[in-house]
C-alpha cells in the first residue's frame, strides 16, 4: 500500500533547513590547479633513491608484489682501505627502474631495504601523457631525493628508537 | 511463488487486458541492470524479469570483477599478501587486513603489544566510519536525494586525512604486520583524532535531520526488503543488516575475542523491523557508536612498543587457522593453511557481501523497479568483496 | 501604446514574438546557472563551475549550449522520424505559448486575453503531448515507459494546479492575467492598503498547493521519477542528444521560469510596485520587479528540488489525487468566504 506524506511535516522541514544553513556556510572545495592542499609527512606519493647508499642487493626488487622494480648492477674494484690489504669489492648500480604504471604504492621496497636508500615523498603531480613515461630511471628518482621530507616526531607514548 | 502473488497477477492481467492498447502488455520483460550502473555499486549485473513494473525473478550475476586473491595468495608472502588484501573492501581496508594478521600471529604464537592493539583497533574503527559515512550519503542518492552525498563524502576527508596521516594512504593503509604495526603515531594525531570525531557526530546529526526524518524517505524504505531472522540467518546475511532485523550478534562482542574489544565498552544497536529503514537506522547507530569507541580508546591507549619481537624473516610455523571478524560489510573470516614458508599455503577468502547478495533472488520478488535500488542500496554490499 | 515612431501592429507583434523568443533561453540560462549550479554547489558544500568566463563561470551554460549545437545528430534506426524530430519542439513550443500571457509591465504583455489564466493553463498542458511523442517515437521500450509515467504524473497534477488557480481568480474576480496584477496592486488587506493585496496572504494554501503542483509538472524532485530513474535511464529522453537534447532542456528550465512567473503574477503581485502607478516607471520597473519575484519562486521550487528524495510512482499519484485535491477544493471555500466576508 503506498503510503502518504503525513499533512504535518517537521521532518521535511528540518531538511530545508539543513541545506539552506549549509549554503550559507560556505564550500569545502579547493580549487586545484590554483589553490593545493598539502599531504601529511607520511603521505604515499612517490619513491626516492639514493644512490649511494644502495648496494644491489635485490631484496627491494624481490619483495614487490608486482615486480615493479628493475635492478641491473655491476660490480667493481676498489683500492683496499689499509695497505697490503685485500682489494675490495663495491656493487655498482647500472639501472634502477621503478615503473610507476604497476607500482601499488604499498611501501615493502622502502620497508625491506637494509641500507635506506629508499625514501618516500609526498610528491604526488608527476602524472604524463604516455604510459611509457611512467618509468622513472635512477636519475628522475635521485631527484625525488630533494622533496623527501624529514620524518616527524612521534606521539606521545611511543618508544623512541623506534625506525 | 507465493499463492497470493499468483493470485494478484491474475488481477493484472485483467486490468492489462482492459487497456485499449493492448501492445502495452509487454509480458514477461527481461531487464539487464548491467554490469555498468550507477546503482549497483560497481560491476553487479542483476537479470531481472518484470511483469509491467513488478519484478518476478531477479539473478545477481557476479564475477565481473574477480581478481583471483585466493590464487594470488599462493605466490606470496605475508607482506605482500597484507599489501593485497586491503584491495578487498577497498572502503574500509584497514578492516581487512586484521583477521588475517591476527590469524599468522596465532599462528606464530605471538601477541601484539597492547600499544599496537589499541592502535589497530582505533584504525578499524575509523575505518568503519569511513564506510559508513559514504553509506548515509549515497542512501540518499539511491532514493533520488541529490545532496546528502555530498555531506557523507565531505566529512568522511576528515576522517581519511586522519587514515592518511598515520599511515600514508587514505584508502589502502598497508600498515598492519605481524606482530604489531608498521610505525607509531605522528605527533598531535590524539587530539586530531578527538575533533575528527566531533565532526563525525555532527555530521550524523546532519545525516539524520536530512535523511532518516524525511517523510520521503521513510516513505521509500519503511516496509521495502524485509528480510526476516530466519531467512536472514539461512543465507548467511551478516553484519548491520542481520542486526536490522532483530537478531543480537555481534562477533566484537560475542565471537572470540580479537583486538580490544573485550575492554571496551560499546553497545550492539539492533532494529526489529528488519526492512531498508531499519538497515539505514543500524549504521547511523553504529557509526556514532563507533566515534565514541575510538573517542573511550583515544583516552585509554597506553605507552609502550609497537611491534614484538620477530625474527628478521618470518616463516610461519605450518598448521591452520581459522579467523573470523565483524567487518564494516558483515562477517569476513579467513582460513589460513600454512606449511612453514614465507607465504601461506592456502588462504580461503569468506567476505561478507557474497553472502549478503546471495539473498537477492529471494528479497526482490514482487517488488517495484524502484524498490529495487533502495534495496540494493541498503543492502549495502562492495564488488571487491563479493568478487574478491 | 504611445510610441515615437509610427508602425503598425503586425510590427510591433513581431517585435514582441521575437523578444519572448529571446526570453526563453535567457530564462532558461539565468535559472540553470543561478540554481542548478550555483545553489544547488553552495547548498552541497562546494563551488560549482568557477572558471568558463572567468568570473564564477558565468560562461558555463552558453558553452554546454555550444558544446550540444555542433554534436552529431543521432537518431535510433528503428524510431519514428518525424516524430522523434517534432517532439521537443513540441514542448518548447508550449512553453512559448505560456510566455505569450505573462505580463511584464503595464503595456509589456504580447496578448492581454481576457481568460489569460485558463489560456496559460490549457496550454502547459500541451508539454504531455510533447513527452508522450518523445517516448513513443523513440522506438525504446524503457522511453516509452518513462513517457507514460510522465504523462500519468503530469496529467494527474493539471487539477492541483487549476484548483489553486481558482482561488486566486475568486479573489481578483478575473481571469485576465493584467486584471489579477492590478487588483492585487489596489488591493487592501482588510482595509490596509500600504502594499496592496498580493494574493499571497489570503491564498497561502494556494500558493503552496501551486508550487507543489509546478514541481511536478515539471518533473523535478520530489516528483521525478519519470526523468531520473525511470527503467534506470533518463526516461524518456534517453534516445535524444545534442541539438535536440538542447531543446528539452531549455524547454524543462523555460518551463520552470513560466511557472515561477506565473507564480508571481499571480501570488505575489507580478510586475506591480506598490502605489507606483506611472506607466512609463511601471514600464521600466516591472520587467526588473518580476524577475527578482521569479527568482524568489524559483529559490523555493529548486531548493526543494535538491533537499528531498524522489517519490515512487504510486506514491506520488496517491498525493495528488488524495491529498492535494481535497486541499484545493477547501481553499477555493476558504477564497469565496473571504471575498464575500471582506
Amino acid at each position: 500500500m503506498p503510503k502518504l506524506p503525513k499533512p504535518k511535516a517537521p521532518g521535511l522541514i528540518g531538511g530545508l533547513g539543513v541545506t539552506f544553513k549549509t549554503m550559507l556556510k560556505g564550500s569545502v572545495t579547493v580549487q586545484y590547479p590554483h589553490e593545493r592542499e598539502d599531504p601529511p609527512t607520511r603521505a604515499r606519493g612517490v619513491i626516492a633513491l639514493k644512490e649511494e647508499n644502495c648496494t644491489v642487493c635485490m631484496l627491494c626488487a624481490r619483495q614487490c608484489p608486482d615486480w615493479c622494480i628493475y635492478i641491473e648492477g655491476h660490480k667493481e674494484k676498489r683500492p683496499p682501505r689499509r695497505e697490503g690489504g685485500r682489494e675490495r669489492t663495491v656493487s655498482l648500480l647500472d639501472r634502477f627502474d621503478i615503473d610507476y604504471a604497476l607500482c601499488m604504492y604499498c611501501g615493502i621496497c622502502v620497508e625491506v631495504c637494509p641500507f635506506d636508500a629508499l625514501f618516500w615523498s609526498p610528491e604526488y603531480e608527476y602524472s604524463e601523457a604516455k604510459i611509457a613515461d611512467l618509468l622513472h630511471d635512477k636519475e628522475k628518482l635521485g631527484e625525488w631525493m630533494e622533496t623527501v621530507p624529514e620524518p616527524e616526531p612521534l606521539e606521545v607514548g611511543a618508544e623512541s628508537g623506534k625506525k | 511463488m507465493s499463492a497470493d502473488f499468483a493470485v494478484d497477477r491474475q488481477a493484472w492481467r485483467h486490468l492489462a487486458d482492459a487497456q485499449v492498447n493492448i501492445e502495452l502488455d509487454t509480458g514477461d520483460m527481461i531487464l539487464n541492470l548491467g554490469p555498468q550502473h550507477p546503482a549497483t555499486h560497481g560491476t553487479l549485473r542483476l537479470v531481472v524479469r518484470l511483469d509491467g513494473e513488478r519484478v518476478i525473478s531477479a539473478d545477481p550475476v557476479i564475477g565481473y570483477m574477480h581478481r583471483g586473491y585466493e590464487k594470488l595468495t599462493e605466490f606470496r608472502t605475508y607482506p605482500q599478501i597484507t599489501t593485497l588484501i586491503n584491495r578487498i573492501d577497498w572502503l574500509s581496508s584497514f578492516a581487512n587486513e586484521v583477521p588475517f594478521l591476527h590469524g599468522a600471529e596465532m599462528l606464530m604464537d605471538i601477541e601484539a603489544p597492547p600499544r599496537a592493539l589499541y592502535i589497530r583497533t582505533i584504525l578499524t574503527e575509523l575505518s568503519r566510519i569511513a564506510t559508513f559515512m559514504l553509506f548515509l550519503g549515497e542512501m540518499g542518492l539511491q532514493v533520488g536525494a541529490l545532496t546528502p552525498p555530498f555531506y557523507g563524502f565531505r566529512d568522511r576527508e576528515h576522517v581519511l586525512n586522519l587514515i592518511e596521516a598515520a599511515t600514508g594512504g587514505r584508502f589502502h593503509p598497508n600498515f598492519n604486520r605481524i606482530g604489531g604495526l608498521k610505525d607509531d603515531l605522528p605527533w598531535g594525531w590524539i587530539n586530531e583524532c578527538r575533533n575528527g570525531m566531533k565532526v563525525v557526530l555532527d555530521a550524523c546529526d546532519t545525516l539524520e535531520e536530512l535523511v532518516a526524518e524525511n517523510e520521503i524517505f521513510e516513505a521509500r524504505t519503511r516496509s521495502i526488503g524485509i528480510i526476516p531472522r530466519e531467512v536472514g540467518a539461512e543465507y548467511g546475511v551478516s553484519g548491520s543488516n542481520l542486526r536490522a532485523s532483530g537478531v543480537d550478534w555481534d562477533l566484537r562482542r560475542d565471537g572470540k575475542p580479537y583486538l580490544v574489544y573485550p575492554e571496551l565498552d560499546f553497545k550492539v544497536w539492533t532494529h526489529p523491523d528488519g526492512d531498508s529503514y531499519a538497515r539505514y537506522w543500524v549504521r547511523l547507530q553504529e557509526t556514532r557508536e563507533a566515534a565514541r569507541m575510538v573517542i573511550q580508546m583515544l583516552d585509554r591507549i597506553p605507552s609502550g612498543p609497537i611491534m614484538a619481537k620477530v625474527p628478521r624473516i618470518i616463516k610461519v610455523p605450518e598448521g591452520e587457522v581459522f579467523v573470523e571478524t565483524e567487518n564494516p560489510l558483515g562477517q569476513m573470516a579467513y582460513y589460513v593453511i600454512s606449511k612453514g614458508a614465507t607465504g601461506p599455503f592456502r588462504v580461503k577468502i569468506r567476505s561478507a557481501s557474497f553472502s549478503n547478495v546471495s539473498i537477492l533472488p529471494w528479497l526482490l520478488r514482487g517488488v517495484y523497479v524502484p524498490d529495487v535500488i533502495t534495496i540494493l542500496g541498503s543492502l549495502y554490499f562492495i564488488l571487491g568483496d563479493i568478487d574478491r | 501604446m504611445e510610441l515615437a515612431v509610427d508602425v503598425g501592429w503586425g510590427t510591433i507583434l513581431a517585435i514582441k514574438t521575437i523578444v519572448v523568443l529571446a526570453i526563453i533561453p535567457l530564462g532558461a540560462i539565468i535559472l540553470g546557472y543561478t540554481f542548478l549550479l550555483k545553489m544547488m554547489a553552495h547548498m552541497q558544500s562546494r563551488l560549482g563551475p568557477m572558471d568558463p568566463g572567468g568570473f564564477h563561470g558565468w560562461f558555463q551554460l552558453f558553452g554546454d549550449g555550444i558544446k550540444f549545437i555542433q554534436k552529431e545528430d543521432v537518431m535510433p534506426a528503428e524510431s519514428d522520424r518525424r516524430i522523434f524530430a517534432i517532439a521537443p519542439a513540441v514542448v518548447v513550443i508550449s512553453t512559448f505559448l505560456v510566455f505569450l500571457v505573462i505580463p511584464a509591465g503595464p503595456d509589456l504583455v504580447v496578448s492581454n486575453l481576457d481568460v489569460g489564466v485558463f489560456y496559460a493553463l490549457a496550454v502547459s498542458s500541451l508539454a504531455v503531448v510533447g513527452v508522450l511523442m518523445a517516448g513513443w517515437a523513440s522506438a525504446n521500450k524503457f522511453a516509452l515507459l518513462g513517457a507514460l509515467r510522465a504523462g500519468a504524473q503530469l496529467i494527474a497534477y493539471e487539477l492541483p494546479l487549476l484548483l489553486a488557480v481558482v482561488g486566486v481568480v475568486v479573489m481578483a474576480g478575473t481571469m485576465s492575467l493584467q486584471g489579477i496584477v492590478e487588483a492585487q496592486q489596489n488591493g487592501a488587506i482588510f482595509g490596509w492598503d500600504g502594499i496592496g493585496n498580493p494574493f499571497i496572504f489570503g491564498q497561502i494554501i494556494g500558493f503552496a498547493l501551486f508550487l507543489v503542483a509546478a514541481q511536478a509538472e515539471l518533473t523535478q524532485t520530489p516528483f521525478d521519477m519519470p526523468v531520473a530513474e525511470s527503467e534506470l535511464v533518463a526516461g524518456y529522453m534517453v534516445e535524444y542528444t545534442g541539438f535536440r537534447f538542447l531543446f528539452f532542456f531549455i524547454g524543462e528550465f523555460g518551463t520552470a521560469f513560466a511557472f515561477a512567473a506565473l507564480a508571481a503574477t499571480l501570488f505575489l503581485g507580478g510586475w506591480a510596485i506598490p502605489h507606483v502607478t506611472d506607466p512609463g516607471w511601471s514600464n521600466v520597473l516591472g520587467p526588473i520587479v518580476l524577475l527578482t519575484k521569479v527568482m524568489l519562486v524559483a529559490f523555493l521550487m529548486f531548493w526543494v528540488r535538491f533537499t528531498y528524495p524522489r517519490l515512487r510512482e504510486d506514491q506520488l499519484q496517491a498525493v495528488a489525487w488524495k491529498f492535494l485535491i481535497p486541499i484545493g477544493l477547501v481553499n477555493i471555500l476558504i477564497a469565496g468566504a473571504l471575498k464575500v466576508a471582506f
